[in-house]
């Protein structure tokens, strides 16, 4: 990477002192935040707890409480997992962040109130003929976002190829400003709701062996849960074992010489931007059947953080876009009440966001590579 | 190799692509449905051109036939390839498309008749049916619509057939007539005595004063005026030395006049919008020093604003949050001003510092990211005791300067301080642009590695860029601050910045007058984030066209209006190589290489 060696070439700069004083406090705060979050989980009435929190002790986090924010954390990292995959996959094919790939996933989660809404309306939103609505809804969200993507690419990316890097980025950030407001025009500004879930599937359901319970999960979230994971399976399955994720690859690797192969690379972008898109739509409506409601800046922060989640498991990687779903899922989930709360912060709920941006500053000053390490394209290794 | 003299071929009326153009018909009926379709006719329908024929709502349609029709009719020249004569051939062509395109639209209104899709699309409604229906019947509706459609396609396509001189001439007339219409609320306030004589009762002009406005322009830009002021714009161009020194110093005299001048005879309205331009203006001079000049795409450009904001409030307001301890002084507006640079420097540093090692479009998200945090913080309940929460901090004071005072009330006022830091910031901008600063931070854009091998200091370099973008940003919001007299969280949105940004872009990345020009244009016309413009209708859509214009100009022209002379050739660097090989100034072999990287 340039950045280590500009490091190690031109010698430590000011700059560089003032990024590990970045780099030490950030990971102080983590460190002092975990131990005095232990600390308060074993002793409310500790000192430091007293001295934190004005002179009374903290209150304790309860076993339940804690795994239900593991596994909210989770089951929207999956949605986040899901997102990064079509950043990922883009960034890896092209090279640049698709910034609108937030909105695909926002035209996903509207286009399954739609649906969710006409199947209500004809009453196949409860019981067993849920099952077959629910499935032709996560079908019809699924082509949607892909012809949404598909024709992004068309209209605003393909002519831009070739030109420097900023001008596609740019483009995008219209892109995602244009849905969005055609959205907010087209189907009104409002927040939208879906109609409710079938109470087989809303209702908190126990998993454990015998009388040991280990977690109580929404059905929503075992099936968010689940989705992701088998999206994600076929997924790998596709780009690693078809032939045509094999073109992806390639192209990935080296445009030029994929051609040069006999690899059409106009089709295997729009295939790139297409299985993006798909892998956005199914996880928009998840995010409807999850929280059920919907707004048309819906896509844009879970666009963002989708983003940050690729950047962390490592970008051009799928599982490591899926893992730092997952983790970030986890880590804005938890860190606000596990970090911020027991050093004294108040109303840490509203600094979720946050701590996300955070962590992404964190991982690009600590590890630029992400966790996983980035397979970037010949091109962007130079 | 010079170009080949080639005659004209002429072709038949039927000789076209007619499946392209079929395409292109269809286009335009998405378009024409989807402008339909998102509440534009409606919610312009209001507004009034010339009455009682036109309304905003109307125009808000039949612009698209029209460019359509000329867009229909554009062919590629090539050197050495016959071009077809011009002639009934275009006006076939134009005619289909237009043609197609209002059957689109005629669809929709037998569409809207027989279902009822209100549920998701708010504007499926009786109101948009009465619109495309002229008020009349579903029949009239359906038959008008291609026939219009295909008479305004018809129209644009013929504007390749006259001689130039008519060409220009008529869409003067046009352009000048449409701008009269659209600029009512701005030109009755500049000149009152106008408003009986050209508008209508309810706004709009009237037919008879349309026609005469229309005359006038055609006459005026047929007997040449137009041409003149070109041929005056070439030559001052092509001028060297004193001459061009002197013409400099006049035209910048002219201008500095008219805008110290024209604010004292105008209403509020207008007062009010040169503040809300003046405002925006600075910060987007500011990013034009950060992205045109530096070419680092900062997406969270409005931290600086909000804390260039906030500063000053805190420092000035007596409403400021209960924590501050007691030595953090209350300060008149200039004193708090100082620390308010001071402050936006230092954060700026701050943000610089962990973001300019990274890669182009990673900057972006982090910067983005940082954005939000600080406006999260602003908002949140853990710095409620210092910057009062979604509350914000009130009643800041106006600035005092003994003289005026500068408040929101006096939008005059405003726009005379804004003026005065405008001024700095464009010398500050001119200067550093000639410098051999501004020269780094060019040759940073262009290739950061090439610029550090050739021995700039790049780190340093897009740190600076940085630090002058935040203070230029922080006279804005210190300006801002005391204009509004209160400071919230929501007026600092991530919005802002890719506002300013789409400012910057159209107006011409890396150049002073196209950033002024862009300011003028988007902002005086279709408003800021939440301040409107002279369309102050557009209100509801100005994002959205924000977004377009912002798509289209990357695709058709991303040096912007005004253009860098050394960033478009950046920008369109291989077909600047092509001419140039095609000229015969490269030789093959160079060549290849160059187009490659």
């Amino acid at each position: 990477m340039t950045t280590a060696m500009r490091g190690s070439g031109a010698g430590r700069t000011n700059v560089d002192r003032f990024l590990t004083v970045i780099k030490v406090v950030l990971i102080g705060v983590i460190v002092i935040g975990l131990l005095a979050f232990i600390a308060q989980q074993i002793s409310p009435g500790n000192g430091f707890a007293k001295w934190t929190h004005d002179g009374e002790a903290a209150s304790r986090l309860t076993g339940a409480q804690f795994k239900g924010l593991v596994v909210s954390g989770l089951s929207q990292g999956a949605m986040y997992g899901l997102i990064a995959l079509g950043y990922s996959m883009v960034y890896g094919v092209l090279g640049f962040i698709n910034f609108a790939h937030g909105e695909v996933f926002m035209v996903g989660a509207f286009t399954g109130f739609i649906m969710a809404n006409k199947f209500d309306d004809a009453g196949w939103w409860d019981g067993a003929i849920f099952i077959p609505a629910v499935l032709i809804t996560i079908l019809t969200c699924t082509l949607v976002a892909m012809a949404t993507a598909v024709i992004m690419e068309r209209v605003a990316y393909r002519p831009l190829r070739g030109s420097p890097r900023i001008i596609p980025l740019i483009t995008s950030i219209g892109v995602s400003f244009f849905i969005q407001n055609a959205v907010i025009l087209l189907f009104g500004a409002g927040a939208k709701s879906y109609p409710s879930n079938p109470d087989w599937l809303q209702d908190a359901r126990t998993l454990g062996v015998g009388s040991f319970h280990i977690v109580s999960l929404k059905g929503t979230q075992i099936v968010v849960i689940l989705v992701a994971a088998a999206s994600m399976y076929g997924l790998w399955h596709f780009v690693e074992r078809t032939k045509t994720g094999k073109a992806m690859r390639a192209v990935a690797e080296d445009k030029e010489i994929a051609s040069l192969m006999g690899i059409n690379v106009n089709r295997t972008i729009v295939t790139t931007f297409a299985v993006g898109g798909a892998m956005a739509g199914i996880a928009g409506i998840l995010w409807g059947l999850l929280f059920r409601s919907v707004i048309a800046t819906t896509g844009f922060l879970p666009g963002i953080k989708a983003f940050t989640a690729a950047v962390v498991g490592g970008v051009g990687n799928l599982g490591g876009a899926m893992a730092g779903g997952v983790s970030l899922g986890a880590a804005e989930a938890l860190a606000p009440l596990t970090l911020l709360e027991p050093l004294g912060v108040n109303g840490v709920s509203q600094l979720r966001d946050a701590v996300a941006f955070t962590l992404l500053i964190l991982v690009l000053l600590v590890k630029p590579t992400g966790l996983f390490g980035e397979r970037l394209s010949a091109e962007d290794r130079a | 190799m010079t170009a080949e003299q080639v005659d004209e071929v002429t072709r038949g009326p039927f000789d076209f692509d007619i499946r392209g153009s079929m395409r292109r018909g269809l286009l335009l009926g998405l378009g024409l449905v989807f402008i339909s379709l998102a509440g534009l006719p409606i919610g312009l329908d209001t507004r009034i051109l010339i009455k009682p024929v036109l309304s905003l709502g109307y125009l808000s349609l039949i612009w698209l036939p029209f460019i359509s029709g000329w867009a229909s009719g554009t062919e590629t020249v090539l050197d050495g390839v016959a071009t077809t004569k011009r002639g009934a051939r275009d006006l076939v062509r134009g005619g289909l498309v237009g043609l197609i395109g209002g059957a689109c639209l005629s669809l929709l209104v037998l569409l809207m008749n027989w279902f009822d899709l209100r549920d998701p699309l708010v504007n499926w409604a009786p109101p948009l049916s009465a619109i495309l229906q002229f008020d009349r019947s579903i029949a009239f509706g359906v038959l008008v619509w291609p026939l219009l459609s295909a008479v305004l396609s018809c129209a644009g396509a013929g504007l390749h057939i006259i001689t130039p001189k008519i060409r220009s001439a008529t869409l003067s007339a046009v352009l000048f007539t449409l701008a009269m219409a659209i600029f009512e609320t701005f030109i009755v306030d500049v000149a009152d005595f106008l408003d009986d004589k050209l508008y209508g009762q309810n706004g709009g002009l009237t037919v008879m004063s349309a026609i005469v406005v229309a005359c006038l322009a055609f006459t005026v830009s047929a007997i040449g005026l137009g041409r003149r002021v070109a041929t005056a714009r070439v030559n001052y161009q092509q001028s060297t030395g004193k001459t061009k020194a002197s013409q400099t110093t006049m035209l910048i005299a002219i201008a500095a006049i008219t805008v110290v001048v024209v604010p004292m005879i105008t209403g509020k309205i207008t007062q009010e919008l040169f503040a809300n331009i003046g405002i925006f203006l600075l910060l987007a001079l500011g990013l034009n020093i950060v992205v045109g000049l530096a070419g680092i795409l900062d997406l969270g450009y409005v931290a600086f604003f909000a804390v260039g904001g906030y500063t000053t409030a805190v420092l000035t307001s007596p409403n400021r949050g209960p924590d501050w301890p007691s030595w953090v002084p209350t300060l008149p507006w200039w004193g708090a001003l100082l620390v308010t640079i001071a402050i936006s420097g230092l954060v700026g540093l701050f943000i610089g510092a962990p973001v300019i090692r990274m890669r182009g479009d990673y900057l972006a998200i982090v910067t983005l990211g940082f954005g939000e945090i600080i406006r999260i913080l602003f908002l949140s309940d853990w710095l409620n005791g210092y910057f009062n929460g979604a509350q914000g901090i009130t009643n800041v004071p106006p600035a005092d300067f003994g003289i005026i005072q500068v408040k929101g009330t006096d939008p005059r006022s405003v726009f005379y301080l804004v003026l005065v830091f405008a001024a700095i910031s464009i010398y500050v901008s001119w200067r550093l642009e000639r410098s051999r600063v501004g020269r780094a931070w060019m040759a940073i854009r262009e290739d950061e590695s090439v610029a550090e091998a050739m021995g700039v200091n790049t780190v340093n370099m897009k740190l600076m860029a940085f630090v002058v973008g935040a203070i230029l940003a922080s006279f804005s919001g210190a300006v801002f601050a005391a204009k509004v007299g209160s400071i919230f969280p929501t007026s600092f949105l991530i919005l802002v910045s890719i506002i300013i940004l789409v400012v910057v872009i159209v107006g011409g990345m890396g150049n002073i007058i196209g950033v002024i020009v862009g300011s003028i244009v988007l902002i005086g016309v279709l408003g800021g984030p939440k301040q409107p413009g002279l369309l102050a209708e557009f209100s509801q859509y100005k994002l959205l066209i924000y977004g377009a214009l912002l798509i289209w100009m990357m695709l058709r022209r991303p040096e912007g209006l005004v253009p860098n002379v050394r960033r478009s050739r950046e920008l369109h660097q291989e077909e600047f190589l092509q001419d140039a090989w095609l000229r015969g100034e490269i030789d093959d072999d160079a060549n290849t290489e160059e187009v490659d990287s």
